[in-house]
């Protein structure tokens, strides 16, 4: 693996690190309902500061189930990292076409100067 | 960080959209601006505005035992200015609240605050500050992403305050309560998104050396 390889694979691993020792260490233990989101912590929070605060406005469409709300998270992610692969594999290639056309261009000069060679060397002879 | 639909009074969440419209105005012009002056950008906009839709999806674990997401919007502040993150900002919000319920239009003003103006302005003001004093790129990059982060979450804490003060001891009470649900939560997965801006900030330099010399970013 080269170093870049390295450093970008340690990076991803010290995320995934951060992501999972709170589950591994249980610091969600002795919650109420472990790994919560904190938006629903806050409407909770809400309510508590003010009991009669009523939300005023729904959701214009809300996904039936949770099933379906994951499904839609999912997409979101999946978009973005469509978007994402789509344009790191747009320059990759993009790249390794220039560096072909520039092998593919030194050939080409190398292999003219040699016919304009062998072309001398013929006449010299001649 | 996203305050819930119906949930900000609406006296709160008018003053609040009142707040942000200029700056996504702004961010509109900004952004046209720049896909005219520089049609080979465009990929490049797409890709800033898809690192903040997968961030935004992402719902990690945290160590108050809680969830919460990173919101990928420091390396678009970096790469392209904040005006046009509160553009990317705010469609990744439009897109949560109209399909997932997560967010709402009448907390939109509000939500498109922190995440998509506040967060981005600040850290780019981190990243611009610690490069100006010759900071290497990717811990001033990293540092960006950081407070872009964790200032979105402290904006919503601040927002949350000020609508609902705690009856005995107002509204540092509430500061202090609501922080302690989002910040500090939110403190592990604003490293874990400044260690992602940094890795895909990598990929950047490898891969499109050209584009981030001519948006300033790399020499």
């Amino acid at each position: 693996m080269s170093r870049n390889a390295k450093i970008n694979t340690l990076l991803l691993l010290v995320v995934a690190a951060l992501a999972v020792l709170p589950l591994a260490l249980g610091l969600g233990d002795g919650k109420e309902e472990p790994f919560a989101g904190s938006d629903a912590q806050a409407e909770r929070a809400i309510t508590e500061l003010e009991p009669d605060y009523k939300p005023w406005f729904s959701p214009l469409y809300e996904p039936p189930s949770g099933e379906i709300e994951s499904a839609l998270f999912a997409l979101q992610a999946a978009i973005g990292a469509g978007v994402l692969a789509y344009y790191f594999g747009l320059r990759r290639g993009r790249r390794q076409g220039e560096a072909r056309a520039v092998a593919a261009r030194e050939a080409g000069v190398q292999a003219d100067r040699d016919t304009a060679r062998a072309d001398e060397s013929h006449g010299s002879e001649a | 960080m996203h305050i819930a639909e119906g949930y900000l009074p609406p006296l709160h969440a008018v003053a609040w959209g009142a707040a942000s419209a200029p700056f996504v105005v702004h961010g509109v012009r900004a952004l046209t601006r720049e896909v005219r002056a520089n049609p080979e950008s465009t990929l490049l906009l797409g890709a800033s505005g898809a690192f903040t839709f997968v961030l935004s999806a992402l719902k990690l674990p945290s160590v108050t035992g809680s969830c919460s997401h990173p919101t990928g919007t420091g390396l678009g502040a970096i790469l392209f200015r904040p005006p046009i993150m509160a553009v990317l900002g705010t469609i990744t919000l439009l897109f949560q609240a109209l399909l997932l319920a997560h967010g709402g239009l009448t907390t939109l003003g509000a939500n498109v605050f922190s995440m998509a103006i506040a967060g981005p302005w600040a850290g780019f003001g981190t990243y611009w500050l610690l490069r100006r004093s010759g900071v290497p790129l990717m811990v001033a990059v990293f540092f960006g992403a950081f407070v872009a982060d964790l200032s979105t979450y402290c904006v919503t804490s601040v927002q949350l305050a000020l609508a609902f003060p705690d009856p005995s001891s107002g509204f540092l009470g509430a500061l202090a309560k609501f922080g302690g649900i989002f910040a500090v939560t939110q403190i592990p997965l604003a490293v874990s998104e400044g260690l992602l801006t940094v890795l895909v900030m990598r990929l950047l330099t490898q891969s499109s050396k050209a584009e981030l010399t001519r948006l300033g970013v790399a020499r």
